[in-house]
């Protein structure tokens, strides 16, 4: 790391771990936050470079826990540089890349390539995810402990369902033993069958088969009854349905260790994105219903959803420009991301305060991240956003490799303006 | 008169007058097919090419037969003899066929959606005969056609549509087809056959087939998919037969003069009894007859005006 230091002045500083509201500045020095409040009593030479954050937010750097990488395996889709790019640009500075890569990240070896690979792109930290089963194939366990002492910090099957429940019981014992947290992609795939999208009217006036929301709390139930057997600590990816936020709203209230995350789209889209066979509106879960999304949103403002993560998942053009039923599920959301959680401030579902604690704060704590907020001696991870950009999402502008964004268009306030990582800065659009 | 759209995609698309313009052209066009030269040169020059993805002999012989009444050029593609089994995408098959600059394009496709995928990629005309489980247009017009001109009117009549709703093109254009027209559509078929959100398309649905046939003017059965037998939605043909089978004891209870329709090809003995199929109130051969007409009223109106 360069040995930089630079005096970020002016800003409104608001951290959820110390509580800090209001406007102070910010030292950096050595890679990491020297001081917050009033530093000027702290400079030595050289001086600092001055970063004028005047009617701007300064917030512990985000941090996105469902990412997909692509890389090994799909470069062209996205690589580990074009993805710590993207989330450079979209005000992340550490993600989580999920393990469903070719091969898949269920040993040592490929976690060791993932992070050297970060390594030398040198923008946003990566974090692996390792897999659950080994292949993926929901059969025997991967190596936790060996993906653990390479630096994997959770483990999931995302993509696949561990369908097989004594598998997942024993995954989330042996995870325990390491301190891993299990990330739980909850889908029973006999209910989905051939389901191409959200089951109700619109799937069914489209003529396409519908997935219900059974396929995903069936899953949930079961997970919290093994969390509650096993008392390992499970975190349910992407949830989408009224029933899922009502169980884990349950879980929470009976003091079991379960946390969640929702994407974007489930807080700002419904089943009708698809209505004109938009495949960049083809998702697993698939996009549902307003009653679902505003459980989301309710779920989000009382807490019980803790965090906010894209599940970025490039596809090429290969897999998107196809008939509806033979395209690729995902879309990408590490540049659109913060932009579309602003709106819920806006909005007035959720504080400022609220908001960075769901996109940095929490993903730190459940991760386990040995540095949570922006506190002296902490790395010098922060995203500067200036609340008042409007924009309109143009996805030839996203530093994604893939394109496949159903925000094309759209019109949004509220976006990133510089990345720092350990003190260096990753983007600057100041 | 033409049409003013460039495409026939699906019944939802099309508004009452547009319907009515087609059945009326439909009506007018079918005595060409009793002439004993059946040709008018209407369509003289004008090239279509009947793309079907998925096996079909009614519909894609009705439209070849239709355009070639009309005296258009044909070319028929059909996927297992095409490069859909290289590896083509419907993309790049449409940006190829359009470099051969057809008028109109006839497409059946197994994925719900494709008709509209293609048009949007084309210049030419495209005619949707079947995508997924999404909608059959001409089918829905055909059986439209026929019932008028037995009935005279479409409106207030009672049709029952009754087999697998859920996965039926059929079914889904014919409901919002004979909704539109004013006639009382009853949906019926096993629970797990009657998809969730059904209500959009606006007609009631019961599990009893005597009580959907219960004075019903109409009654369209729907092809049971054999392959479906033994999975999760009906346990055999058997059973299929004696529960939701079209029998003539159970045609006792709707109107006298019943008309029954099946969009073929028919399982005879599973939805629809072979005396019934044969019986005095089918009017299956009629269907497949003015098939030929609707389709030469939609190549038509689509082409034969100047666009």
């Amino acid at each position: 790391m360069e040995n930089s230091k630079y005096l970020i002045k002016g800003g409104r500083v608001i951290d959820p771990e110390t509580g800090l509201d209001g406007l102070m500045d910010i030292l950096i020095e050595d890679g990491k936050i020297a001081s917050i409040g009033n530093p000027q009593s702290k400079i030595r030479n050289p001086k600092p470079e001055l970063i004028d954050a005047s009617g701007k937010i300064v917030t512990p750097g985000l941090i996105d826990m469902h990412v997909h990488l692509r890389e090994p395996g799909h470069e062209y889709k996205e690589t580990i540089e074009t993805g710590c790019l993207a989330a450079a640009h979209g005000g992340f500075t550490a993600i989580c890349c999920m393990p469903n890569t070719v091969p898949v990240n269920d040993n040592q070896s490929v976690t060791d390539y993932i992070l050297k690979k970060a390594g030398s792109a040198g923008t946003v930290r990566v974090y692996p995810v390792g897999a659950i089963s080994l292949g993926l194939r929901g059969e025997s366990l991967a190596g936790y402990g060996e993906m653990n002492a390479a630096g994997a910090v959770a483990v999931s099957d995302d993509g696949n369902p561990v369908m097989n429940a004594q598998l997942m019981r024993r995954a989330l014992e042996y995870a325990k033993g390491f301190g891993l947290l299990v990330i739980s992609h909850c889908e029973d795939r006999n209910l989905t069958e051939n389901g191409v999208m959200n089951e109700g009217a619109v799937a069914t006036r489209l003529g396409l088969e519908g997935i219900p929301n059974s396929a995903e709390t069936v899953m949930v139930a079961r997970d919290i009854d093994l969390c509650e057997l096993t008392g390992a600590p499970v975190h349910i990816a992407h949830v989408s349905t009224e029933g899922a936020v009502r169980l884990i709203r349950e879980a929470k209230a009976r003091g079991l260790p379960v946390t969640t995350e929702t994407a974007p789209h489930y807080f700002s889209l419904t089943e009708d994105a698809v209505a004109n066979y938009d495949t960049n509106a083809k998702v697993h879960p698939p996009l549902r219903t307003v009653a679902d999304r505003d459980a989301v949103r309710e779920a989000l403002a009382d807490g019980t959803i803790d965090v906010i993560a894209s599940d970025h998942a490039p596809h090429s053009s290969m897999e998107k420009e196809l008939e509806f039923d033979r395209a690729a599920n995902g879309m990408i959301g590490l540049e659109t991301s913060l932009p579309l959680s602003l709106k819920l401030v806006e909005m007035g579902l959720l504080s400022l305060m609220d908001l960075v604690a769901k996109m940095s704060n929490n993903p730190a704590r459940i991760l386990k991240l040995d540095y949570v907020g922006l506190k002296p001696g902490n790395p010098a991870d922060l995203t500067i956003i200036d609340p008042e950009k409007r924009f309109t999402v143009d996805a030839d502008t996203f530093r994604s490799k893939s394109r496949n964004t159903p925000f094309n268009g759209w019109q949004l306030k509220g976006k990133a303006v510089l990345t720092v990582v350990g003190g260096k800065i990753v983007f600057d659009d100041q | 008169m033409g049409l003013s759209k460039k495409d026939i995609l699906d019944i939802e698309s099309l508004s009452v007058e547009e319907i009515e313009l087609i059945l009326d052209t439909a009506e007018s066009l079918k005595e060409i097919s009793t002439r004993p030269i059946k040709k008018v040169p209407t369509l003289r020059g004008k090239t279509i090419v009947n793309f079907f993805y998925e096996p079909s002999t009614r519909t894609r012989t009705s439209f070849e037969i239709a355009a070639k009444r009309l005296s258009a050029d044909t070319v028929g593609i059909s996927a297992s003899a095409s490069s859909i089994v290289k590896g083509e995408t419907l993309v790049d098959t449409a940006r190829n066929l359009e470099a051969m600059n057809p008028d109109a394009i006839v497409i059946r496709h197994k994925s719900a959606g494709a008709a509209h995928m293609l048009a949007g990629l084309v210049d030419a005309s495209v005619i949707n005969s079947g995508d997924g489980m999404h909608a059959h247009p001409t089918q829905a017009l055909l059986d439209m056609m026929t019932v008028r001109e037995k009935k005279g009117r479409l409106s207030a009549l009672r049709v029952a549509i009754i087999g697998d709703i859920a996965h039926s093109r059929v079914a889904r254009s014919n409901t919002l087809g004979f909704g539109k027209m004013g006639a009382n559509v009853i949906l019926a078929g096993p629970p797990t056959m009657i998809p969730r959100g059904i209500e959009a398309l606006g007609a009631p649905f019961t599990y009893h087939v005597a009580e959907a046939i219960k004075d019903a003017d109409v009654i369209i059965m729907l092809r049971i998919q054999k392959e479906r037998q033994g999975g999760y939605l009906f346990p055999s043909e058997r059973e299929y037969a004696q529960c939701y089978g079209l029998t003539t004891e159970r045609i006792a209870g709707a109107k006298e003069d019943v008309l029954i329709m099946h969009p073929g090809p028919i399982n005879r003995g599973v939805e629809i009894a072979p005396d019934v199929a044969d019986g005095p109130y089918s009017v299956i051969l009629d269907q497949v007859a003015n098939g030929v007409a609707v389709r030469m009223a939609i190549l038509y109106l689509l082409l034969g005006g100047p666009r």
